[in-house]
């Protein structure tokens, strides 16, 4: 028996190797399943690991995959567990969005900043894409401050309130201690929430010298609990668990280590109907203010790009295009991509600086039009 | 139950049909007491499942559906003040002075309004259903979770009410949010997809008899097919049931395409899909598969 427990131990440390988070509470309720299952047979092992190990569908496919490879041929594990996790792109995101060619000759060590009021100032409206090294630190520590709610909805609670309908409850307890002596009536009104926020990121090529600079944008505005995030590229990547890491740079590790395709094409249309099939329509777009992030270069079929996002206004609440590219002298939205979605969008602003994130922070909260 | 093939059975009895996956996760849930977390999209059968579980245990099943705002007072137990009231005034019309032991009448178990999860704690044995977890706030999983970790509740009035045996316990989620890993990681975790033809054949064949073979046969294979054209909403194995159920209704033995695209509208319910679905070539479908 023991053997086979090492066996089964192996298998939850390949999962774990492969990202699926198998922690010790959940082996050890496999282990336990396996035991209820009695010495069965391959299937039982099976199932018993996708039942306890998974918890999400995204694992189930890793899942299937390493155990293929500990279990595959053989009928019961007794050879050593290799794990082979997939292969996957992974890249430093601190790193990521710095490097390219956008940096000039004057990549030299930056002189020190002697007084920081006044140059976070001018570092508020520079292009992020063409900052040196010292200044994007600068700009890091100034992204990390942001803030991002989203505009307020009225919702399904209610709390005390002078005004309001009268709340029987409060108010029969009120009477319950002075001893069913009428007391006075007590009311309550519906709370008042934030809208949930969605923010799609652009992380292709094109959006490479902003990516950086974007994602911490989320990472700040994550910090509130209903911000969901999304990577789009040439796939679709969820990454609003990574974004929970406190520490921004601990976080853009884990989302590097998350998204499997930075700097490839950008298929638009299809990734937003993907988004829209598996999250979107489910929920998580309905009522909520939805960010997207993108300069608007398509390699897919623009007409496909144009129905997704008359799909995602008829979901969504607001649906805000922030476009870096946008502020670039002489810009007109003739990228076929953008053209397509610019009818399905409420808000169309810039987001090439401190600055413009600002705003597009305030167009969020619902304050000022754009 | 003894073992994965048992649960089968008995939940086939029932009228629920389950595969190898959906029986060996019943048995666990049965076996290691852990709560059964049901995702999929909808009309695969989560809900349903739950009351299939009931009657095969014989156990009356208590469903809480979750909704955004609830709370304790909703889903836990409340106290009924209106009749404490009653009995406040009608103690103080017969003259009671002791103020004590009015007080300790007052927060009596009977004055106490059982809600779901504590109505599920104090019958013995149930199914407890939580539907839609994902419609609730984050606030109520926290307080979920440790009423499924323990089976207890405190009420501070009243002390510490705990089941001897724990209600078996099915939650159910669309994914219109992501559930907390802590509470992910309590339960036993059943991604639903769609059935095969073959099983969909049986569960229709199982849930409407009075329904021709052919009907039936020629129906499962449409929506198969309909599954395959990425469609806005792929209809569940609900949808299957109703259309089938509407064609029995108009008289029919068999469906023609003509007969289908007059009936799509109880399988596709967007505009968009409904469309698409008018453009598909019914006949040959059912040339190929009905025949």
């Amino acid at each position: 028996m023991l053997a086979a427990d090492a066996a089964l131990l192996g298998f939850a440390r390949a999962l774990r190797a492969a990202g699926v988070d198998a922690s010790a509470e959940r082996v050890h309720a496999f282990l336990n399943a396996v035991d209820a299952l009695g010495p069965g047979m391959r299937t039982d092992v099976y199932w018993a690991g996708r039942l306890t190990l998974c918890g999400d569908r995204d694992d189930l496919e890793r899942y299937e995959r390493v155990f293929a490879a500990c279990f595959g041929g053989a009928r019961r594990a007794r050879r050593a567990v290799t794990a082979t996790p997939a292969p996957r792109l992974r890249l430093v995101a601190p790193e990521a969005g710095t490097g390219g060619r956008s940096e000039g000759p004057d990549d030299a060590p930056a002189p020190p900043v002697a007084a920081f009021a006044s140059s976070a100032e001018v570092l508020r409206h520079r292009d992020v894409s063409d900052l040196r090294p010292a200044e994007r630190e600068q700009v890091r520590r100034l992204l990390a401050a942001f803030a991002l709610r989203g505009e307020t909805r009225r919702s399904a609670r209610r709390r005390p309130d002078r005004h309001g309908a009268v709340d029987p409850h409060r108010t029969v307890r009120e009477l319950l201690r002075h001893g069913g002596e009428p007391a006075l009536l007590r009311r309550h009104a519906r709370t008042e929430r934030p809208r949930r926020v969605v923010m799609l990121i652009d992380v292709s090529g094109s959006m490479a010298p902003y990516a950086d600079a974007l994602l911490r944008f989320a990472h700040a505005a994550a910090r509130g609990s209903r911000t969901e995030v999304f990577t789009i590229g040439t796939r679709l990547t969820r990454v609003t668990r990574e974004m929970a890491h406190r520490d921004p740079d601990l976080a853009m590790t884990a989302v590097a280590a998350a998204v499997p395709d930075w700097r490839g094409g950008t298929r638009l249309g299809e990734l937003l109907r993907a988004f829209l099939d598996r999250w979107g329509q489910r929920g998580m777009a309905r009522g909520a203010i939805v960010v997207v992030l993108s300069d608007g270069w398509e390699r897919g079929d623009p007409e496909l790009l144009g129905t997704q996002m008359r799909r995602l206004h008829r979901l969504a609440h607001r649906v805000i295009w922030a476009n870096p590219r946008k502020a670039r002298p002489g810009y007109a939205p003739l990228a076929a991509g953008m053209a397509a979605a610019l009818p399905s969008v409420d808000a169309f602003v810039e987001g090439h600086s401190l600055a413009a994130l600002e705003r597009l922070a305030a167009v969020v909260r619902g304050a000022g039009d754009a | 139950m003894d073992g994965p093939e048992q649960v089968r059975a008995r939940l086939e009895d029932t009228g629920y049909l389950v595969d190898d996956g959906l029986a060996i996760a019943c048995f666990l849930a049965l076996r290691l007491g852990r709560p059964l977390f049901c995702e999929g999209d909808a009309g695969v059968g989560k809900t349903a499942l739950a009351s299939a579980l009931a009657e095969a245990l014989d156990a009356p099943l208590i469903r809480l559906q979750c909704h955004e705002g609830i709370d304790a007072s909703q889903a836990l137990y409340d106290w009924d003040f209106p009749r404490q009231l009653l009995r406040l005034r009608a103690a103080e019309a017969v003259g009671v002075t002791d103020a004590d032991r009015l007080e300790g009448e007052l927060y009596d178990r009977r004055f106490l309004l059982a809600r779901p999860l504590l109505r599920a704690l104090e019958t013995q044995p149930s199914v407890l259903l939580i539907d839609e977890i994902d419609r609730a706030d984050d606030e109520f999983e926290a307080f979920l979770l440790e009423l499924l970790s323990e089976f207890s509740v405190t009420i501070p009035e009243l002390g510490t009410l705990r089941a001897e045996t724990p209600p078996v316990v099915v939650l159910t989620s669309n994914r219109t949010r992501e559930v907390h890993d802590a509470l992910k990681r309590r339960c036993l975790y059943h991604w639903f997809d769609h059935p095969g033809f073959a099983r969909e054949l049986a569960i229709v064949r199982r849930r409407l008899p009075g329904v021709s073979a052919r009907l039936a046969e020629q129906v499962t294979a449409l929506v198969q097919e309909l599954r395959g054209h990425d469609l806005l909403k792929p209809p569940g194995v609900a949808e299957t049931i109703d259309w089938a159920e509407a064609l029995d209704a108009l008289g029919a033995d068999e469906v023609d395409a003509e007969l289908a695209t007059a009936t799509l509208g109880s399988v596709l319910k967007y505009r968009e899909d409904a469309q698409r679905g008018r453009e598909l070539d019914f006949a040959a479908v059912l040339a190929v598969r009905g025949a």
